[in-house]
């Protein structure tokens, strides 16, 4: 926790409490590509506890929506295999059978995508696809799935569901749809919801509505959230954790308020530095130089190590994710001594300040 | 005086007087007014910036302003001229002075042409020099824009997102335009490189002098780049001041919304915990609501709203807005 903070993110509490809902180890997926087998991630380690939002961020291609995917087992067809445990509520859905992957997917983990439209049924109204997801999963009868249909369109902010229950999907905007998708994954009330970029597609004032539902669903049904984006301003309004994947790799793993005031790993520090909202006004805004490199071409030791201002000697070798006390990790062997720059820090107060005012 | 009727500013390098595009539906049945009646100039040498939600209207201006589109009504001038009283040649000559540089940087390289190839091609079509001549030209603007002179050889998927819109950047410039229009041009690219394209745009204004309009819907980019911003709603401006001034003091209820409503990296600390929640989405620009476009989503909506269109006023110095209550006292703090 950063000096001054209030010590209130609940995460840290519900990491202490209850054995974790969902435990990741070692996760690593392949690809069969032309050039050959392509390791896309590796050594992903992370802990959700019941009822806990996680972000999971980090920038284009660096494996967020494969480890959302592989959770539930709904890899691409040139999947070439996956190393490692995923344990959710002590079954290892790494290893676990189709069948009882079925049984668990939609029902207790469901998943929701960043374009509504294409993972909606075109040809069937929104209503009969939200009570099909419950009546493949229980054992309740049409008129049931009708009723509790139309009570999770209205408890996600559709007005007058009884008469958009029966549109089909292109009648409805995109926040509608999007909605429609959130209530189709809650239907069967999931343990777990994982979500990818669910706003990126989104106008401002409409994402700002659907992040709160986000969060109000997942504060009243305790239901466990893993929201993946690229946008650091989603997950502090969001998330009360914050796990930062670069290259294939887990390379943060903190609260938010821990991520953002007090960064450990230099990438995290970079990426805060660069966003527009933190520069004064018309000043050159700090970059990181560089580019991610490809899978192709991934050097040995730390994957940051091209583009990482604190590279030295000793920084060629395999990086792990390491305690960094307080229930914190980050993958940097220097991470104690480097004193990084977070969101506020150097204090320019002027800027954060006016920021936080608006 | 009203705006639509005022002399161009001495300064203005365009100036937009009651600009109107329409569009017909792809059904022919209906009329999207996607720009309807908007008022505004820019000035030699600053970036304004434009702001809105998807579909308000912004490309359709953007590519107004550079005659890529014909408004349905209204005028755009260039240099207090309208281009298209011009002669055809005049014309091509004169719209190499006016770029325009879009999101996807994809789609405007050629992935069979070499990068310098790309770059060269509006230099050919343009007719300028010999072909030594443009190829300095062309080195000169890559060279510009941060890529090695290698880079050249290279074809476009053999480089990064950031290098393929400094590819873009560097084909805006061989031509020395003095105004470019600038659409959504770090949406595409990662977080980590956003800035360096940023801060190539601010070195290449103030090096070679050029005037930018730089559309968005990012608030953090518009407010870090430009000098004044406008925030347009359903085709139509509603507010239009300096960037400090809209983006502190903001007078029209969906600015005040919309900052409200753009999520912070910041700590729970310095986090705002109340915040303005619209309700509903944009309607459509096919049957815009009468009087206020804004007064279904309004949360200050009166029955005048309904009954009366709000004059385009200049509330500031220099701070313009469209709505009937926006000098109310305290009205922006609600
Ligand atoms: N079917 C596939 N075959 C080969 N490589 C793949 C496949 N799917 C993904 N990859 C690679 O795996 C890596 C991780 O991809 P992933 O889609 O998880 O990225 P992401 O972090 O979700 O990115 P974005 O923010 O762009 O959505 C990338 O390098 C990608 O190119
Ligand atoms: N060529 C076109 N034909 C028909 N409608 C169009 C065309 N271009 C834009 N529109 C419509 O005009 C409105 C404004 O579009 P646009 O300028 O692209 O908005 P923005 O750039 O702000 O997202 C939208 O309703 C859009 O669908
Ligand atoms: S291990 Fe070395 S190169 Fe990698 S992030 Fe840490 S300091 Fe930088
Ligand atoms: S004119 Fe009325 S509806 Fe429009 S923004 Fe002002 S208060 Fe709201
Ligand atoms: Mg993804
Ligand atoms: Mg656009």
């Amino acid at each position: 926790m950063g000096e001054g903070q209030p010590a209130q993110r609940k995460s840290e509490v519900a990491r202490e409490g209850a054995r974790p809902l969902l435990s990741v180890r070692g996760l690593g997926i392949r690809f069969k590509t032309t050039q050959g087998i392509w390791q896309a991630t590796r050594r992903i380690d992370f802990d959700i506890a019941p009822g806990e939002r996680v972000g999971i961020v980090g920038e284009s291609g660096c494996g967020k929506t494969i480890t959302g995917l592989s959770i539930l087992r709904l890899l691409p067809g040139n999947f070439a295999g996956l190393d490692g445990k995923i344990l959710f509520d002590g079954v290892d859905l790494a290893s676990c059978s189709p069948r009882q992957m079925r049984a668990i997917r939609g029902k207790r983990i469901a998943m929701i995508f960043q374009e509504p439209m294409s993972a909606l049924d075109p040809v069937f109204t929104v209503g009969h696809q939200i009570a099909e997801t419950l009546r493949v999963h229980s054992n309740v009868g049409e008129e049931e799935a009708r009723a509790r249909t139309l009570e999770m369109l209205r408890r996600v902010g559709i007005a007058s569901p009884e008469r958009r229950i029966d549109d089909y999907p292109h009648q409805l905007s995109g926040g509608m749809r999007q909605r429609v998708m959130i209530a189709a994954s809650l239907i069967c009330g999931p343990q777990l919801l994982i979500a990818d970029e669910p706003t990126t597609a989104l106008d401002v004032t409409v994402q700002a509505q659907i992040l709160e539902l986000l969060r109000d669903i997942s504060e009243t049904s305790k239901t466990a959230l893993m929201l993946i984006t690229h946008d650091l301003g989603v997950v502090a309004e969001t998330c009360t954790r914050m796990i930062t994947m670069y290259a294939g790799e887990v390379i943060e793993d903190a609260t938010v308020d821990e991520a953002l005031v007090r960064p450990l790993h230099p990438y995290t520090s970079g990426l805060l530095r660069s966003l527009p909202h933190l520069s004064p006004r018309h000043g050159r805004l700090p970059s990181i130089p560089g580019r991610v490199p490809s899978i192709a071409e991934m050097p040995a030791g730390c994957r940051f190590r091209a583009r990482c201002a604190h590279a030295t000697k000793g920084c060629e070798a395999e990086q792990k994710l390491q305690d960094a006390g307080g229930g914190r990790k980050v993958r940097c062997w220097r991470f104690a001594e480097l004193n990084l720059p977070g969101a506020l820090h150097p204090p320019d107060t002027s800027a954060s300040a006016r920021v936080a005012r608006q | 005086m009203t705006a639509a009727t005022a002399e161009p500013r001495r300064d203005a390098i365009v100036s937009v007087r009651d600009l109107q595009v329409r569009f017909q539906t792809s059904d022919r049945r209906a009329t999207v007014k996607a720009v309807d009646g908007v008022n505004f100039d820019v000035r030699r040498g600053e970036t304004f910036g434009i702001i809105g939600e998807s579909g308000s209207g912004k490309t359709t201006i953007g590519r107004a302003l550079v005659f890529l589109l014909n408004p349905s009504a209204g005028a755009v001038l260039h240099d207090g001229i309208d281009p298209t009283a011009l002669s055809r040649r005049q014309f091509q000559s004169h719209r190499r002075d006016y770029q325009i540089i879009f999101q996807d940087p994809n789609a405007a390289l050629n992935p069979r042409m070499t990068i310098l190839a790309s770059v060269l091609e509006p230099l050919q079509l343009a007719g300028v020099g010999n072909s030594a001549e443009r190829e300095r030209l062309a080195r000169e603007a890559l060279e510009r824009v941060g890529l090695p002179q290698e880079f050249g050889e290279r074809y476009p998927h053999q480089l990064s997102g950031g290098q393929k819109q400094r590819v873009v950047i560097a084909r805006a410039l061989t031509l020395k335009p003095k105004l470019i229009v600038c659409d959504e041009v770090v949406a595409a690219l990662d977080m980590s490189i956003r800035g360096d394209v940023l801060n190539l745009f601010a070195d290449l204004q103030r090096d070679l002098g050029l005037t930018y309009v730089f559309i968005t819907h990012d608030l953090a980019v518009v407010s870090h780049i430009s000098e004044r911003v406008a925030v347009m709603y359903l085709g139509q401006f509603v507010e239009l001041g300096p960037t400090e001034e809209v983006a502190e003091r903001p007078l029209h209820p969906y600015t005040i919304a919309l900052l409200s409503a753009e999520p912070r990296p910041l700590p729970s600390s310095m986090r705002q915990e109340s915040r303005i929640v619209l309700q509903g989405e944009v309607p459509s620009p096919i049957d815009p609501p009468s009087g206020c476009r804004f007064r279904t989503r309004c949360p200050h909506a009166q029955p005048l709203c309904t009954e009366r269109v709000p004059e385009w006023r200049e509330l500031k110095p220099d701070h313009w807005v469209a709505c009937h209550f926006a000098d109310r006292p305290n009205f922006s703090n609600n």
